[in-house]
């Protein structure tokens, strides 16, 4: 336990840099998966075949795989701009196509008959989006938002593993100081990853059960 | 798909699109080619010393060496055997997961409740060092146990949600024929529930595969350790990149050839297969599956 103690500044700087990279990979697949959902249902076709081969290559790319793309062959073409930024640019991509697929899957979760009695009433296309089909689209949008967002805060513990000194970085680096409080200290880790991914599981279930109820 | 959203196109408008995706498509090459060029011009590094570009022969001629395709293809089998054994094991304890969450038995229900949250919660890589360190096991198996019980974690919550949208009556009469209440579980209830979820449990097991680059972490040779870090350490960095892109191609193949059973399995035995979901539901959405929803929706078209 004392391990645990004496290495809390330690812990907190790994836990704030796994909410920093949670936040800006937050927003950025966000941003991202936007554009890719927004291009995956457009009327183009190019846009359409693009972001389906967007979708589909980075979504079976392994985590792995991208974040030693970033860590290594990116600062090979001399682009550098530190490990946090290439960890953060790596998980945006890896979950953007994750969003775009929960967004999109949402808009096609309303079911259809909603959009033909928008339009049998004579709305318009931008009237039967903005008053029909979105206000339902993004309310069973958001519970699976949320859990790629729970599997992104799991996914940040991949960067401790490519110089970023975030939750996991400090567990490998605790572990190897105190290599006998090993268990002490993953769970102490462990738990700090969960005072984030349960409440956002809880908030997720109950969204989801008031939807549930509304439909 | 969304044309119920607007009045068919007229030759105008048709013509206007056509245009747009033809602009569209030339600007995506565009792009594309720009960065396949870029990619391969040579360039100086900062001490003046000038590299060929990425598509040079000098960079690819490590590819006529037996030793690279042998490694190559020793790491891709030892990624596939980690992938199977924790296959088999997660199911395996998503089965009893499954059978736990679902217990009549409060003192079996709830700890097995709390445990699933705990794992759930976790991320792999945390777990596989836990074991690695705390039980000493080898990398193989810490990543073959972490892996397990994290999929067998999330196959078990996708099971138990599936025996959760089973209708009652099929207990009742499991219950009515004089079935124990294990056996109308077991021989009732689970195979209608497997069934349902069977889109969800390989779309699992494509994360699973995926994930054993992490065992690359604590050090087991698979994939991705011994075509990157390995090859790539041995024959020196100006063949980094031809080994990464090999290294995509071989996971690029296997996860997408796994997607697409995946997406066939889920194309006959969707929700809609055996009726016992009625079609204007959504199907259960389990907490932690990366996009369940997207499953169901490429199966039922019916969206807007």
């Amino acid at each position: 336990m004392d391990a645990v103690i004496d290495n809390l500044p330690l812990f907190l700087e790994g836990f704030r840099n796994t909410l920093g990279l949670l936040a800006i990979a937050g927003v950025g697949a966000s941003l991202l998966g936007m554009i890719v959902a927004a291009m995956r249902i457009s009327p183009i076709a190019s846009f359409r075949i693009f972001a389906t081969a967007y979708t589909e290559l980075v979504r079976n790319t392994p985590l792995t795989l991208v974040l030693f793309f970033c860590a290594y062959l990116l600062p090979y073409l001399q682009f550098t701009p530190g490990y946090f930024q290439l960890a953060a640019i790596g998980l945006t991509v890896y979950t953007s196509p994750f969003v775009a697929e929960a967004l999109r899957s949402g808009v096609n979760g309303v079911h259809v008959g909603q959009a033909e009695a928008a339009r049998s009433v004579g709305l318009t296309f931008g009237q039967t989006l903005s008053y029909v089909v979105m206000p339902q689209a993004i309310r069973m949008v958001v519970p699976p938002l949320i859990n790629v967002f729970i599997a992104l805060t799991k996914n940040t513990s991949v960067a401790g593993a490519f110089f970023v000194f975030e939750l996991f970085g400090a567990a490998r680096k605790i572990t190897n100081d105190r290599g006998d409080a090993t268990i002490a200290i993953l769970l102490a880790v462990a738990a700090f990853y969960l005072i984030i991914t349960i409440p956002l599981g809880i908030v997720a279930g109950r969204i989801e059960k008031k939807v549930a109820v509304l439909r | 798909m969304s044309s119920v959203l607007y009045d068919a196109p007229g030759p105008k408008s048709r013509a206007r699109s056509r245009m747009l995706s033809i602009v569209g498509a030339i600007v995506i090459a565009g792009g594309l080619a720009a960065l396949i060029v870029v990619l391969g011009l040579p360039k100086a590094s900062a001490n003046g010393a000038v590299q060929p570009g990425l598509w040079d022969v000098s960079r690819w001629d490590v590819f006529g060496d037996l030793l690279v395709w042998r490694t190559l293809g020793l790491g891709a089998l030892a990624t596939l055997r980690m992938a199977a054994v924790a296959a088999t094991f997660a199911l395996i304890l998503g089965v009893l997961f499954s059978f736990g969450r679902a217990s009549d038995t409060a003192w079996i229900r709830v700890p097995t409740t709390v445990i699933l949250e705990f794992f759930r919660g976790m991320p792999v890589l945390l777990m596989m060092l836990f074991i690695l360190l705390v039980f000493g096991t080898g990398s193989f198996w810490a990543g073959v146990a972490a892996l397990s019980v994290y999929n067998g974690a999330i196959i078990g919550e996708a099971l138990r949600a599936g025996i959760n949208a089973l209708p009652r009556g099929q207990r009742e009469a499991g219950l009515a024929i004089g079935l124990t209440p294990v056996a109308t579980r077991f021989r009732i209830e689970f195979p209608q529930a497997f069934r349902q979820m069977l889109p969800i449990i390989i779309a699992q097991l494509v994360v699973l595969l995926k994930d054993t680059s992490l065992a690359f972490v604590v050090g087991y040779n698979e994939l991705l350790r011994s075509g990157l870090n390995n090859l790539g350490g041995f024959f020196g960095n100006q063949y980094q990149f031809s080994f990464f892109f090999i290294v995509l191609a071989i996971y690029l193949t296997m996860n997408l050839s796994l997607s697409w059973v995946a997406r066939r399995i889920a194309k006959h035995t969707g929700p809609q297969a055996g009726k016992l979901i009625k079609p204007d539901e959504t199907p259960p959405v389990d907490p932690n599956l990366v996009d369940p929803r997207a499953l169901g929706a490429q199966s039922r078209s019916q969206g807007v």
